[in-house]
């Protein structure tokens, strides 16, 4: 088998693994029930998918052409900036009483989201 | 002679990150590139300095790649555990719950990165810290024992972070 073969086969099954778990995140967006368990489908989206996805750009730029490292920074950008919208989204909830009422930390202490505030910002 | 060092590189690894980053960014691995990004990684955090004064001490370079790469791993099963839940669970048969896991972690680093892995891991999203940072918010798509997943963060992530943020 010559490179230019296997590099074939190596981007259609990365193409592959890519499109099912990007798939399976857009039937969890439809399935899940409540805006909290709705919020995990994008996270398998975002690491697998997209992941999976790249290599397959990657693996075919090593093959048929120069080659390419940019997919590697697309990756970290990704796994960089992916938690943070994921936690802001949580927090909205939070704020909305849009999931379950998360469980009380301690007497003296509370989920910073939702800290009572007075006009000078003192916590009450 | 080390003030010198410390005043020119605030944050030593932040320096190499964006000299890699650079020569990743210009698709060329030479010397004229790696040169250049080295000095784009100086004055960089130079200049931004002023906007993180707390350099995180005794960071371990080589244990935060083993553990990145342990990450990677964990992401790769994880995916595949909850892409089998998402396509096999009745809607019914799912149990979402809260957890919360107490920190022995206190660098606003260590947070942040614990915090990140535990949402890149699918089945788990870190939702909210305690107002006074004694406690994260984590929300978990289907488990039967919440108490298990809680020590299973603290063993496999937190204990490893202790060790690379000293």
């Amino acid at each position: 088998m010559t490179l230019s073969e296997f590099g074939t086969y190596a981007v259609g099954v990365f193409l592959l693994i890519g499109a099912f778990f990007t798939f399976v995140g857009a039937i969890g967006l439809v399935k899940l029930p409540d805006p909290m368990t709705r919020l995990h489908a994008p996270t398998k989206v975002g690491t697998m998918g997209i992941g999976a996805l790249l290599l397959a750009a990657m693996s075919h730029s090593y093959v048929f052409r120069d080659g390419s490292f940019h997919e590697l920074l697309i990756m970290a950008f990704l796994f960089v900036t992916a938690p943070i919208s994921a936690n802001f989204i949580s927090k909205v909830n939070i704020h909305r009483r849009a999931c379950d009422t998360p469980p009380k930390v301690k007497s003296d202490e509370t989920w910073s989201t939702l800290v009572q505030r007075d006009e000078d910002g003192n916590v009450i | 002679m080390t003030r010198l060092f410390n005043w020119l590189f605030p944050h030593p690894v932040m320096t190499l990150l964006l000299a890699v980053v650079w020569v990743i960014l210009q698709n060329n691995v030479s010397a004229g590139m790696a040169v250049f990004g080295l000095i784009l990684g100086t004055v960089i955090p130079r200049a931004f300095a002023a906007w993180w004064p707390d350099r995180p001490t005794g960071f371990k370079l080589g244990r935060m790649i083993l553990y990145v790469f342990l990450v990677l791993y964990d992401i790769v099963i994880a995916n595949v555990q909850v892409a089998w839940i998402v396509l096999t669970k009745p809607r019914k048969k799912l149990r979402p719950t809260w957890i919360k896991i107490p920190l022995d972690l206190r660098q606003p680093e260590a947070i942040s990165v614990l915090a990140g892995t535990i949402t890149l891991t699918p089945g788990t999203v870190s939702a909210d810290m305690s107002s006074r940072g004694h406690y994260l918010l984590v929300h978990v798509l289907h488990t039967d024992d919440p108490d298990a997943v809680r020590d299973d963060i603290k063993t496999r992530y937190e204990a490893r972070l202790k060790e690379i943020f000293v």
